[in-house]
């Protein structure tokens, strides 16, 4: 809930400002490569889709008995649309809400387009192409597959705010207790926007299997029949799976680490510099300070942003790739 | 959070209303860009902020309830604000029946200052721009048209979308649909890909509607009046208290 | 004098689908008034999209008004050919009707005065002119179905395509409708389901089934012809006698 929106100075200015830097270029890009895909059918596709979106997060779906959630979309739409086209479109969505709807502070629009848009599409798309070569490839396949990316497309935005309030921290709270906070809810949070992000494609692909970019480089005749998805059997897997990486993230963040710490001592890992690499001046002190583990909290940190830039990196190469291979001969030529 | 976006217009005819919007998104981004750079112990810079908020927001035509109950998006925010100082580290201090930490309570005033004062000023340019206005004043801060246009269009089909899926839902109620868990979603989560659907097909449909009418792929440009010298001077007045507190709020901390 | 339209053994099919249109063939004089009538997937809309070269030409010639449709004409072709389209949402695109009947003459590069006159000429002609700062989202079925086709009006086309144009409008906005397109001197091709629609407009109607055209003739007599209108899942409204009706002016 807290990588949504955030208001005015929630992060330190210069992340502010860095963030702002990244989004605007990522996004000038996303912008000229859904271009290229789109070409003069873009300007109605996206802004129709922005609609889309726009409404999309304004409906309530339940949780459980009676509490209700919000689709972020950012998955599902890189997904549909491609990442190029999907950033763009959340992006877009972010803007506005703050712009006119007073959701989401002006000077936050950096990191909040970061976390909401481009991590979660990119990320996302990538994390969609992963799970689709685990799965079989006919409807139940790619409904798992958007599932699946769409609930760690939300917990990868929880890690890239937390890597974000390593270096912009604006209040005394450690870096490793808001990555175990923003982590785990997100992960249940992401159970919710996994589910719905399936459910949503499934109806998708029973009706037009031909406009989801994320198949287009498959066989259509494999989706013409529509696999049963159950409900059930997805949301226990989804969970199971959450809780498995919510064991293995809270290894890293345990106040006491007995079996990496050993080891990392053992294996020499652990050293006097590495225990006062946290007081490097780039990373806030309020993040740094009070950190159960300076060595595993830097690893964890190491770790997601190379997951994430891993990740966002190849949603990126893949989007320019695909174009580049795909000729458009399969639209009926509209002029 | 994403909740029910109603457009947050105020009615009226206020000069922030009349001021070309393009000036007012400069200087409410500005303005907010200064009060997120101050530093949080020049108390008074924040004070000096919040009146500016304030007589702007009454200049706009804010009645004082309605004004309060538009903050209400900040809401959670200010929640996990207050929290902080009960879970920060450091040195504590004493407040009332609490030891909380004593840089928390700092940060606490910190986020809370700045999440007022933004969402103030946002609220002050949405209350005061109607949305195609908002479209112009982008174009002419040059973002890429294509943006611009893509926005515009966002616009005009925002209200046919939220009615279809108002519709849907309401077709889902009359036949005793009330979903409370998650697992009862699966039809507005159907519903939903359905919308989307359609959404991408009336993108085609109005895609073939603008070939018909020479649409080659750039929109034409609309003209409208640019704001002048005199509305840029006054919106920048803004920003520049908002800058020059936070300069002397550094010079002085 | 050139005929409006030619359209000669024109066939088409969407990919991996089966034929659309098949070795359709269609001429319309200048000036004339032209029902298209069909059930539905006969392939009436497909046709329409050619006719302005949305949907480009798999096999057979299109000539408007003796331009042949091709590639490097399609800027003149759209202009010639006026296309309102079934959901007037879909052509409204733009803020506000302003703005929208000016998308026309904007693409056609015409300068800023001219493009002024041609969108208050335009909105005149459809009796629109109180609309013109409206958002087309706060317009009534039947204003939006009339800003549609002021829209179209300012590019000066010469011949009018209108799909199912009486859909969705109350009765008093279809007589506005009909009104409207008679007092316009241009031809015109109206695919419609509403057959004293066809009537009242169209002296002449055709009709296509399975892409291809299987009756063309006076309306009247197609009209009475009930044997081929169930063939083609058309029916005259209960009560309806086309013989009955006193026949308006007819052009063409």
């Amino acid at each position: 809930m807290f990588a949504m929106h955030a208001p005015d100075g929630f992060l330190e200015p210069p992340v502010a400002a860095v963030t702002a830097v990244l989004s605007a270029v990522i996004l000038m890009f996303a912008l000229r490569q859904s271009r290229r895909e789109l070409k003069d059918k873009q300007l109605p596709l996206a802004g129709i889709t922005a609609a889309f979106i726009f409404a999309a997060q304004m409906f309530n779906f339940p949780v459980a008995s009676g509490t209700t959630g919000h689709l972020l979309g950012g998955a599902l739409a890189a997904i549909l649309l491609g990442p190029a086209t999907g950033s763009l479109v959340v992006a877009i969505v972010v803007i506005v809400q703050a712009l006119l709807f007073a959701d989401g502070g002006l000077s936050a629009l950096g990191y909040n387009v970061m976390n909401m848009a481009i991590v979660p599409a990119f990320g996302g798309y990538a994390l969609f192409l992963v799970f689709r070569r685990i799965m079989p490839t006919n409807s139940g396949g790619i409904v798992g597959a958007t599932g699946l990316a769409a609930a760690f497309s939300v917990v990868l935005s929880a890690m890239a705010f937390s890597i974000e309030w390593l270096f912009g921290a604006s209040a005394p709270v450690p870096f490793d207790n808001v990555f175990t906070a923003m982590v785990g809810v997100h992960l249940l949070i992401g159970i919710g926007e996994g589910v719905i992000s399936a459910l949503a494609m499934a109806a998708v692909l029973a009706s037009r299997p031909d406009l989801v970019y994320g198949i287009r480089d498959l066989d259509q005749e494999a989706f013409a029949e529509r696999t049963r998805v159950s409900t059930r059997a997805f949301v226990i897997g989804g969970v199971l799976t959450a809780a498995l990486v919510a064991i293995v993230v809270s290894q890293f963040a345990a106040d006491d680490p007995d079996g990496l710490e050993k080891v990392s001592i053992e294996e020499g890992f652990a050293s006097e510099a590495t225990d006062h690499a946290l007081d490097s001046s780039i990373f806030a002190d309020y993040a740094t300070s009070g950190v159960d583990n300076e060595t595993l909290s830097l690893a964890i940190a190491g770790l997601c942003g190379t997951v994430i830039t891993l990740a966002v990196g190849y949603g990126v190469f893949r989007a320019v790739r695909g174009t580049r291979r795909e000729q458009p001969e399969d639209e009926p030529a509209v002029a | 959070m994403a909740g029910a976006h109603r457009h947050l217009l105020v009615h009226g005819q206020s000069p922030i209303h009349t001021m070309a919007p393009e000036a007012k998104i400069a200087a409410t981004f500005l303005f907010v860009v200064g009060v997120a750079v101050t530093p949080r112990e020049a108390v008074w810079a924040f004070v000096v902020d919040g009146v500016v908020v304030a007589v702007l927001m009454a200049v706009a035509g804010y009645r004082f309830g309605q004004a309060v109950a538009r903050f209400a998006a900040v809401l959670p925010f200010v929640a996990f604000a207050f929290l902080i100082p009960f879970v920060a580290s450091g040195e504590q201090v004493d407040v009332l029946w609490f030891s909380v930490s004593r840089e928390g309570l700092w940060a606490t005033w910190n986020i809370l200052a700045k999440a007022l004062l933004g969402t103030g000023a946002s609220l002050v340019l949405a209350g005061t721009t109607p949305i195609p206005e908002v479209v112009r004043g982008l174009g002419r801060l040059r973002v890429p048209a294509l943006v611009v246009s893509i926005v515009a269009f966002m616009f005009r089909y925002l209200d046919l979308i939220v009615e279809e899926m108002a519709r849907m839902r309401t077709a889902m109620v009359a036949r005793a649909h009330d979903p409370r868990w998650l697992w009862q979603a699966k039809p507005l989560a159907s519903a939903a890909g359905a919308m989307f659907v359609r959404s991408y097909e009336r993108g085609e449909r109005v895609h073939a509607a603008m070939l018909s009418r020479g649409f080659t792929g750039t929109m034409p440009q609309l003209e409208h009046r640019p704001a002048s010298a005199a509305e840029w001077a006054a919106a920048m007045m803004v920003p520049m208290v908002s800058l020059a507190a936070a300069a002397a709020g550094f010079a002085l901390t | 004098m050139t005929p409006a339209l030619v359209v000669e053994d024109v066939s088409f099919a969407y990919p991996r689908g089966p034929k659309v249109l098949d070795h359709l063939s269609l001429t319309v004089a200048a000036g004339q008034r032209v029902a298209l009538l069909g059930a539905n997937g006969a392939g009436k809309t497909t046709f329409a999209l050619h006719l302005n070269g949305v949907l480009e030409l798999q096999s057979g010639r299109i000539t408007v008004n003796g331009l042949p449709l091709q590639e490097q004409n399609l800027g003149e072709i759209r202009r010639r050919v006026g296309m309102v389209f079934q959901n007037a949402d879909d052509q409204l695109f733009m803020p506000s009707v302003r703005e929208d009947v000016a998308f026309g003459p904007a693409n056609l590069k015409l300068p800023k005065e001219e493009q002024a006159s041609r969108v208050a000429e335009a909105l005149a002609a459809v009796e629109a002119t109180a609309l013109a700062d409206r958002a087309p989202h706060h317009l009534s079925g039947g204003e939006k179905r009339r800003v549609a086709i002021a829209g179209v009006l300012a590019m000066r086309p010469d011949l009018l395509v209108l799909d199912e144009p009486t859909s969705g409008l109350d009765p008093a906005g279809r007589r506005e409708l009909a009104d409207l397109l008679t007092s316009l001197a241009l031809t015109q091709l109206v695919i419609t389901h509403d057959l004293p629609f066809a009537l009242e407009l169209c002296p002449r109607s055709v009709i296509v089934s399975a892409g291809t055209v299987v009756a063309d003739g006076p309306t009247p007599e197609i009209l009475a012809d009930t044997e081929l209108l169930a063939a083609n899942r058309l029916e005259l409204p209960f009560g309806f006698d086309p013989r009955t009706v006193r026949r308006g002016d007819a052009t063409g």
